[in-house]
């Protein structure tokens, strides 16, 4: 339909050059989606300052470039510039990698995203999606508690233990509730759950009147675990500024601390991607009658990814942090078990149908 | 229902028999001045006694009367229950400033002797943390007295790698 | 030297396989320069695991020695010194040490100044409560609260601004009555804020104080007894949400405090929650008074506001106690007068020094994670605590 395709015009050249083509197309679509990463980073954090700012009655930035627009992109450069201090107590080599581990695992989820629908929109399709981003996600744990042990301080060391209870804990109603999409569309490939939900919203799984709307605890459920699992607000304590304990990043400066910046403002964006994906039905135009092809679909896909992050967004806006206990107690006693019981219902549903 | 002066210093002293008490009436009430020896007896009686019942201590100060060789300790009483309001004062000589706490009978005194202590030099007997409070722990002198001067504090500071002689007055 | 605390031994070394863990106490300090506690103020805390053992707050950082100040300055330039104990609440350290003052000299002020003075106090209190809250609310990470907050109080900071001049330290009640009549137009901009107010609180309130989050953070947490909080002389909002009705202005009253109809408020529950209540519904009966001293302000003439003061201010020998109802609790000054031009003696008893002390009570037995929550419910201001 369209003239231009990406996949092709790769090929294309990389015949051109004579060069291994899985190799080069490797590389080409890594540095691709950094590319991406960092404007979405950009994009979400100057998005972020201004509606904020608009909701706090006051205007955000405004000075640097035209309303403000270039004001991360001077963020960045002042981050870069600062000076790299250690601290005496850290352990170098821990210290260093922290930030990389806690990036890593930000940038390789894109891998498997589908931004939109023919197939060159979603760099690969693994056949195990959900799970690998789950895995995936589980390494930032590692970062986060080495950051904390590394940095020599104790305080930094109690935030970077109690963010990682806070992740470990998120993570089980957060895949619980991904088994619900799991179960509905019989397939753990991130493009195949997309492709189940099917043009129509209201048989996407936020609220799939197939299983009489039983799917939407599970939509609940897996927004509130993907905003713990981020460390935004309202479960923000482990890196609060405000809190007695600092913050697991507390004696990180310049670009170790833009590695983690980037990684939570990145994860923001990928956890409302994949809730797309598995609840909002991905690609999809609500309705059968609007085109749901090539860029049509990127438009969708992000319509409904930008909405989500808006959403989370406000509520980091509006809410206060919850303690530490009080949001232990929260995942295990109540999301744990919503979820577990939304998963039994919905596998019977899907069995006896 | 709160008692009038007289009814106050009549109440009190029944209630304080025998105790050397003094009475007078200032710009804040019914004003008792006692000696230090009895001021715990008193203060007890004043707090515990239904028809008194001074449970609320609002301002402990403490005075240097040089002129005078004495230092006083002024406590306000309200009562809570019954609405009525005392002053107790007692004069210590200002040599050797000694009385004992009242921070068993109301918990507010501790604080507030704790800054006397600090500013004027009172010790409090039987106070259970008598130390400075607004002054850093190792002071000397206390400000508040009227013939306190100043000592300047010379020692030696490094600073960008040059030894300077540095003061604290 | 001033005691230096160590930690104690890593005791993971000592640690043997079939052995019970043996756990150490932990000596944290919640230093002086901290986001969470407002102003100057260390915390020394035994600390075993999330639990508080001890806690013990250590003042006088911004310890300026007032009191000696004071005693070295003519009684009309102690009113200077006043404005900056409590600095957010600057118009009520004025009122309290010239009615001091006045009672030693014994004269009054005039009518329409002592409704003028409740109606900046009163004011002050809003102003006051409206930066209570935004920085609790900060303190829990809540963001939004505190520019709403922010933004009603701007609107009293721009009256008094068109009153005295001042938007922090006003210097505007003086000795005999105040510095200057309510200007052209003032009544008017006044009465223009005062559904602007009402809407802003009920705002404010909604987002913040039944927010369930918030709720749960500050409910049932750092509980204080009714008998301790008057044993420890706890006044303000302090005492009123542990269920006593102590208000300064009821008990003792001063102004025109008994000729306007307002409530006292006062809240059973004596945890940190009652306590932003209390303040949140007291700015309430602020707004209530401010409305009826307004109508009474209506009426009167533009004129005296200020009494015959005897200059030099040399008030006779003796001595008394004042007490008002400032934004944090009983503020009272203490003076001696010896007969001559200067103070013998003042002493403030500020209200935060008063209710900090029972910190050391309330706060073995809470969590680190409650330890904000509980020092930002005393609304201290550090100024007032160490003069």
């Amino acid at each position: 339909m369209y003239g231009f395709s990406l996949s092709s015009f790769c090929e294309r050249f990389l015949k051109w050059t004579k060069l291994p083509t899985d190799l080069l197309v490797g590389v080409i679509v890594a540095v691709f989606i950094f590319f991406f990463m960092t404007f979405v980073v950009l994009a979400l954090v100057y998005l972020f300052r201004k509606f904020v700012g608009f909701v706090q009655v006051r205007l955000g930035p405004r000075y640097v470039g035209p309303r403000g627009l270039l004001q991360t992109v001077c963020d960045a450069l002042k981050l870069l510039a600062k000076e790299d201090i250690m601290p005496e107590n850290a352990d170098k080599g821990v210290f260093i990698a922290a930030p990389l581990i806690v990036f890593l695992p930000a940038y390789l989820v894109y891998i498997v995203i589908p931004f939109g629908h023919p197939s060159h929109f979603q760099p690969k399709d693994l056949n195990l999606g959900i799970l690998y981003v789950l895995a995936i996600t589980s390494i930032t744990v590692i970062g986060i508690v080495s950051a904390g042990w590394a940095s020599g301080s104790k305080w930094a060391t109690i935030g970077g233990m109690r963010s990682a209870a806070q992740l470990i804990s998120y993570e089980v109603p957060m895949s619980l509730s991904v088994i619900v999409p799991v179960l509905v569309s019989g397939s753990l490939s991130m493009k195949e759950i997309a492709q189940a939900q099917g043009d129509r919203f209201w048989h996407w799984n936020f609220f799939n009147l197939n299983y009489f709307g039983l799917t939407f605890p599970a939509f609940i459920i897996y927004m509130i675990c993907a905003l713990a699992e981020t460390n935004q607000i309202p479960f923000d304590l482990p890196e609060a500024e405000s809190e007695l304990v600092a913050g697991y990043n507390v004696e990180y400066s310049g670009m170790r601390f833009a590695f983690f910046f980037l990684a939570e403002f990145s994860n923001l964006f990928v956890v409302c991607a994949i809730a797309t994906t598995l609840f909002l039905g991905g690609w999809h135009a609500p309705f059968p009658f609007l085109p749901s092809e090539g860029l049509w679909s990127v438009l969708w896909f992000m319509l409904k990814t930008w909405t989500l992050t808006f959403v989370a967004l406000w509520i980091r806006a509006t809410y206060p942090r919850v303690r530490i206990d009080q949001l232990m107690e929260f995942a295990w006693k109540r999301l744990f078990l919503v979820a577990l019981i939304d998963v039994a219902v919905v596998s019977l549903i899907a069995a006896t149908s | 229902m709160p008692l009038s002066a007289d009814q106050l210093e009549e109440r009190i002293r029944g209630v304080a028999k025998g105790l050397p008490l003094s009475f007078g009436f200032g710009k804040s009430g019914l004003e008792v001045r006692v000696d230090k020896d009895y001021v715990v007896e008193l203060c007890k009686l004043l707090r515990d006694d239904t028809e008194l019942q001074f449970d609320y201590l609002r301002c402990l100060s403490a005075i240097d009367w040089f002129e005078e060789g004495q230092m006083e300790v002024v406590y306000h009483l309200y009562s809570m229950k019954h609405g009525h309001s005392l002053v107790v004062k007692v004069r210590v000589k200002r040599d050797d400033p000694r009385l004992p706490s009242v921070s068993s009978i109301w918990a507010a005194a501790n604080w507030h002797e704790r800054e006397a202590y600090d500013l004027l030099g009172i010790i409090f007997e039987g106070h259970p943390d008598l130390r400075r409070i607004l002054l850093p722990q190792d002071w000397t002198g206390h400000p508040l007295r009227k013939d306190y001067s100043y000592n300047p504090v010379e020692f030696d500071e490094e600073y960008a790698g040059k030894v300077r002689r540095g003061e604290i007055t | 030297m001033s005691k230096l605390y160590h930690s104690s031994q890593s005791d993971v070394d000592s640690v043997r396989p079939g052995e019970a863990i043996k756990t150490d106490k932990l000596v944290v300090n919640m230093g002086p320069q901290h986001p969470s506690t407002h102003g100057v103020l260390r915390v020394i805390l035994t600390v075993d695991g999330e639990w508080v053992v001890a806690a013990e707050p250590e003042v006088g950082y911004l310890h300026r020695g007032f009191e000696k100040l004071a005693e070295m300055r003519a009684y009309e330039q102690t009113i200077f010194l006043s404005d900056r104990w409590d600095y957010l609440s600057s118009m009520s350290n004025n009122l309290a040490m010239s009615l001091a003052i006045e009672t030693l000299l014994e004269i009054q002020a005039p009518e329409k100044a002592q409704w003028i003075r409740m109606l900046v106090a009163e004011l002050q209190r809003i102003a006051s409560h409206l930066v209570f809250i935004a920085a609790y609310g900060l303190d829990m990470g809540a963001m939004t609260p505190f520019f709403y907050c922010f933004r009603e109080r701007e609107k009293i900071v721009w009256l008094f601004e068109m009153l005295c001049g001042a938007r922090l330290t006003y210097h505007y009640v003086r000795i005999g009555g105040v510095a200057a009549d309510l200007p052209e137009g003032f009544i008017e901009a006044l009465e223009a804020t005062i559904p602007q107010l009402k809407r802003g609180f009920d705002e404010i309130d909604e987002l913040l104080l039944y927010n369930p989050i918030f709720i749960e953070r500050t409910r049932g947490i750092g509980i204080i007894d009714p008998q301790l909080a008057v044993n420890y002389g706890l006044s303000g909002p302090m005492i009123r949400a542990s269920g006593i009705p102590y208000d300064v202005r009821r008990c003792h009253p001063y102004l025109f405090y008994d000729a306007v109809e307002w409530d006292v408020v006062v809240h059973d529950a004596c945890d940190c929650w009652a306590r932003v209540w209390v303040r949140s519904q007291e700015m309430r009966q602020s707004l209530r008074i401010v409305e009826q001293v307004v109508e009474r302000l209506k009426g009167m003439p533009s004129g005296n506001v200020s009494a015959k003061v005897p200059k030099p201010i040399r008030p006779k020998k003796g001595d008394c106690y004042v007490a008002i109802e400032s934004p944090r609790g009983e503020l009272g000054i203490y003076i001696v007068s010896d007969g001559s031009q200067k103070p013998y003696r003042v002493k403030i008893r500020g209200p935060s020094f008063v209710n900090l002390s029972i910190a050391q009570r309330v706060l073995p037995g809470a969590k680190i994670a409650d330890l904000v929550a509980i020092l930002g419910s005393f609304d201290l201001v550090m100024g007032e605590v160490d003069r």
